[in-house]
């Protein structure tokens, strides 16, 4: 019997090493990851929601929906998506310009193009996409690393689809996109004597960028330097998700048991807040395991872009790796009120269908790049 | 970085080129996780107390639970102030899922007038948020309440609540005891603890009610709420009951009070009773008295302008603020300073020729009866209220001797334990001359004092007070109106309590009594048919000076000139059980108008309490034959 039970062991260890995951393109180190972060996200966010579990299968079903995306996206040549980088580029831009035109207006934005009876999406979220994608592509058939040239014509890619997302208005997408472009252009190795130059431009730019912002945009920022100044009107926000934070303490106040939250004192606490939620039930212990995640998350990531055969796998991979981590960087800056209120949710964890099936759709590309590596020539 | 020389695709170098810029991302990502944790740090460990704080306050209110007011009850446990319970309707405009339909309903319900329907609307917008209760009317009638609990199933957010209300069943003969409550004013935010108020609506005012205001009021709970970020209460997170008021048990006896009021019907006076024994105050009545009920909740200002314009004064508190020159009811001290310093023995007399003249003046101060009274020692002068011979007493003694011995007797400053806004009259001397006029004292002046004229001001407590230690042969109790507060006795000594007076000759107590007791007996409103022993003292109190703010109207003022009709007495005798002064106004002479009073006030309180002793079997005696009344 006991000798059974050993041999049937060793004979599913073996089996197991044998199993390739890398014949389905999957890498196990980052799925573990990210299933672990979204179980922790919603176990957070069936507290966060008011113990609603409708709330929480719908996300579910969403996250469902996007493992699959990712899952189906690793099976995709890396080839075939360079060479179409450019249609989704163009096609993601001209749905820009159509939400310009005919969007669905939600909350003072315009954001969504709504096919009717079925569904309503935001253009802008793909934009995260389509951009490193273009941009990889593109200077993959260039020499590396890129001339005074190559990054005009960069520039020009960016600046179209970024103009049309800012204008809409949405300030925190439109810095996601142009995050990600710049991580393109700097992992393909542009020259820092040139990051310095443009550095000193976009400096420059600033005092313009803040004339050219909407009044509320302004008042952000203004509130993030002096919080207090409107405690009641935008300051409310970062007020009472510090608190929920800082009340959480080492170990926090225990799984539905934040007051902050559960009493309605936190704004969009499914949402953009929701890591208030988790500082405060779970504590510094909570917030610590889910920043050690995600670093592992974004290390496993950055080694896998780096194993990729070809520069497009690289470029692509690297900034979406990169973006990912500005996601968490702005999201758990704000509100811990380093940084002003942008809207950028906490990827994996917050409510909300189209940053989930984004973002594991990037790491779907992010598999595909790696998975194929053995079949590319070196 | 510099530009590649080569045209080649260097595709190591690329690779070289993006494994260090990567690893240099890793590094920046690994410091800026850094940057998070460690404000992370900051915010849980190191302000971590800061926020706990602001967290529980975020989401717990404390709310006041406001104590029940102490009730007040007569010495025989009598209610004289109550909490009724009112019923308010009140409306939580959340609950209410058509506010509109639910007020038409309602109006309906109760037969409001139409035109209800807009203050009802704006009354269940009062509230700001959605879910505090409006108060759409208060003081619903038991019909009404009826009404809305039939149909309570039609009126959805529509609420029947209870609220505690001050309520005086005695309220116009016990208004001027009793004061009142009313709705705590920003001046009196200023003297109260906020804390203790908060959630009270109602503070005393005047009176009882205010003197023991802080027994009566209690100590308010608190009960700490969870709330959520609109307020509304979640949970009760702990709760500390309110200690509710001290009942408190008066001295007042409300029968003798109403009695008293009675008496004074129709008339402008007032009476104060006292046990001698103890400094009970049994009666204190202020006549015309007034309902305090409408000041409970806010008199309209219509209402309070009639009373203040009301010639009569009902607001002013006679028995304790009425300051009357004691007039002749102050002999019976004035014969026994001149005994105690030896300036009058009792058998001396004097020759009375219907007036005095000061030794080296021609004015001739004026005896009541203008042609006399012939030779009088101090009994006769008492018993006739002979003024010449307490001019010649006065004057004997001087204003400096007469003074401090009145002080003795509560005069010119108030000495009762627990009497709110009782005035401290007024005893003139040499000193208060200077300071009040800076002029020098006359000699006239002190015959004035004699006889209780002039500068001497006393309210009917004062001589009422005077007569309980006049009563007791010198010893002092305080008077006062609580018996209880709470479960605690009120009981003499008290501190502050004056000191006894005492004489040289303990028997001069008897020797003025003895005249007084003659008084009593052959004062037509008191004498006959009596079976307790009694002595008294009456005064007639001139009218000098009109009040500043009466308006001149002929036929008032011609009555306001008249002067008051004083009377004090105690009894029995012996064993003293009250003493008492009456002041009517305008009533003309005191023995015929007050001493009535007086007479069937102590009938009222001592016949059912005579025992034999204070029988003297004085309606066997035909009362003396006297050709003259005796007179003040």
């Amino acid at each position: 019997m006991k000798e059974t039970w050993s041999r049937w062991i060793r004979r599913s260890r073996r089996r197991y090493q044998r199993f390739d995951w890398a014949t389905l393109n999957i890498d196990p180190w980052l799925l573990l990851m990210l299933l672990l972060i979204m179980a922790g996200g919603l176990m957070v966010l069936y507290s966060a929601g008011g113990e609603s579990l409708l709330l929480v299968k719908a996300q579910a079903l969403r996250l469902l929906l996007a493992i699959t995306a990712m899952l189906v996206i690793a099976q995709v040549p890396p080839r075939l998506m360079m060479s179409l980088a450019w249609v989704f580029y163009l096609g993601v831009t001209l749905m820009l310009l159509a939400v310009d035109v005919i969007g669905a207006h939600a909350m003072g934005a315009q954001r969504w193009l709504e096919i009717p009876g079925l569904f309503r999406f935001q253009p802008s979220e793909l934009m995260k996409l389509a951009m490193p994608m273009m941009l990889a592509s593109y200077l993959a058939r260039r020499q590396l690393p890129p001339g005074w040239m190559d990054l005009i014509f960069c520039v020009l890619l960016i600046i179209v689809p970024v103009g049309l997302i800012a204008d809409q208005p949405d300030l925190g997408t439109s810095m996601l996109v142009s995050a990600s472009a710049v991580f393109v252009v700097l992992l393909a190795g542009l020259s820092w004597r040139v990051v310095g130059v443009c550095a000193l431009l976009v400096a420059a730019a600033m005092p313009l960028m803040w004339f050219n912002m909407h009044d509320y945009q302004q008042q952000r920022v203004l509130t993030f330097l002096n919080p207090e100044s409107d405690p009641l009107g935008t300051g409310w926000n970062i007020i009472q998700s510090k608190t929920a934070i800082g009340s959480g303490g080492l170990w926090g106040k225990g799984w539905m048991q934040g007051t902050q939250s559960q009493l309605e004192f936190l704004p969009e606490r499914h949402t953009d807040f929701i890591v208030a939620v988790l500082g405060e039930e779970f504590g510094l212990v909570g917030m610590t395991l889910l920043l050690f995640a995600y670093l592992i998350l974004i290390w496993r990531g950055l080694y896998m872009a780096a194993q990729a055969p070809d520069t497009f796998g690289r470029l692509a991979g690297g900034s979406i790796v990169l973006t990912f981590f500005v996601y968490v960087f702005v999201n758990v800056g704000m509100v811990s009120g380093l940084l002003p209120i942008v809207g950028v949710p906490l990827p994996l964890i917050s409510f909300g269908g189209t940053s989930s099936v984004t973002l594991l759709a990037g790491f779907g590309i992010l598999m595909a790049v790696f998975g194929h590596r053995k079949m590319s020539p070196r | 970085m510099r530009r590649p020389n080569s045209s080649l695709r260097n595709t190591a170098r690329e690779v070289e080129v993006f494994r260090r810029r990567s690893l240099l991302a890793a590094l920046i990502v690994l410091v800026l996780i850094g940057v998070l944790a460690g404000r992370l740090v900051y915010l849980q460990i190191f302000e971590h107390d800061v926020f706990i704080t602001r967290s529980d306050n975020n989401r717990i209110r404390v709310e006041p639970l406001p104590p029940n007011r102490g009730l007040i009850y007569d010495r025989e446990h009598r209610i004289l102030a109550e909490n009724r319970p009112t019923y308010n309707l009140t409306m939580v405009r959340e609950q209410a899922s058509e506010v509109d339909q639910t007020l038409k309903r309602l109006i309906r319900i109760l037969d409001l007038p139409d035109a209800m329907y807009d203050t009802l609307q704006s009354r269940s917008r009062q509230r700001q948020r959605p879910f505090e209760p409006a108060l759409l009317l208060s003081d619903l009638t038991e019909d009404q309440i009826a009404r809305i609990a039939v149909n309570r199933y039609r009126l959805p957010g529509v609420e029947v609540e209870a609220q505690l209300m001050r309520y005086y069943p005695d309220s116009r003969i016990m208004a001027h005891v009793l004061g009142y409550v009313g709705r705590i004013s920003q001046a009196d935010e200023k003297r109260i603890d906020s804390g203790n108020y908060a959630g009270t609506h109602y503070i005393g005012k005047t009176g009882i009610e205010r003197f023991y205001e802080k027994a009566l009021h209690g100590t308010a709970g608190v009960r700490r709420v969870e709330t959520n970020a609109r307020g509304r209460i979640l949970r009760e997170i702990s709760r500390t009951p309110p200690k509710p008021g001290k009942d408190l048990t008066l001295t007042i006896d409300k029968d003798l009070q109403e009695f008293g009021a009675q008496l004074l019907k129709g008339k402008r006076g007032a009476i104060v009773a006292i046990d001698p024994r103890n400094g009970d105050i049994l009666a204190m009545v202020s006549t015309p008295g007034y309902d305090t009920n409408q000041f409970v909740n806010g008199i309209s200002s219509k209402a309070y302008q009639a009373l203040q314009n009301d010639t009569d004064l009902p607001l002013y508190n006679r028995a304790v603020r009425g300051q009357y020159p004691p007039a002749s009811t102050v002999k019976p001290y004035m014969a026994l300073d001149g005994l105690e310093t030896g300036v009058m023995n009792p058998s001396d007399t004097i020759y009375d020729p219907g007036y005095y003249k000061l030794p080296n003046g021609d004015r001739k101060y004026h005896n009541w009866l203008r042609w006399g009274h012939g030779r009088v020692d101090m009994h006769r002068a008492i018993v006739v209220s002979n003024d010449t011979y307490f001019y010649h007493l006065a004057h004997e003694l001087g204003i400096d001797r007469i003074a401090p011995f009145m002080h003795k007797f509560g005069f010119g400053e108030d000495h009762s334990l627990d009497v709110w806004g009782a005035s401290d009259g007024l005893m003139p001397s040499r000193e208060w001359k200077r300071a009040r006029y800076n002029k020098v004292w006359y000699p006239g002046e002190t015959l004035s004092a004699g006889i209780g004229q002039g500068y001497w001001l006393a309210t009917p407590l004062q001589m009422a007070t005077a007569m309980t230690v006049l009563a007791n042969r010198g010893h002092w109790v305080r008077p006062h109106l609580a018996k209880k507060v709470g479960d605690r006795e009120v009981e003499p000594p008290f501190s502050d309590t004056p000191p006894d007076v005492e004489l040289k000759n303990p028997d001069w107590w008897h020797l003025v009594i003895d005249a007084m007791q003659d008084v009593a007996d052959k004062t037509q409103a008191t004498g006959p048919g009596r079976e307790y022993t009694m002595a008294a003292k009456s005064g007639t109190a001139q009218v000098f000076t009109l009040n500043k703010n009466q308006k001149y109207n002929a036929e008032e003022l011609k009555e306001h000139l008249r002067d008051h009709a004083l009377f004090s007495a105690f009894a029995p005798v012996k064993n003293p059980q009250i003493a008492v002064a009456v002041v009517v106004e305008n009533a003309g002479w005191g023995s015929k108008n007050a001493g009535p009073v007086v007479r069937k006030l102590l009938d009222y309180w001592l016949l059912p309490r005579l025992k034999q002793e204070d029988r003297p079997g004085l309606l066997d005696q035909p009362v003396q034959e006297s050709t003259q009344d005796v007179h003040d």
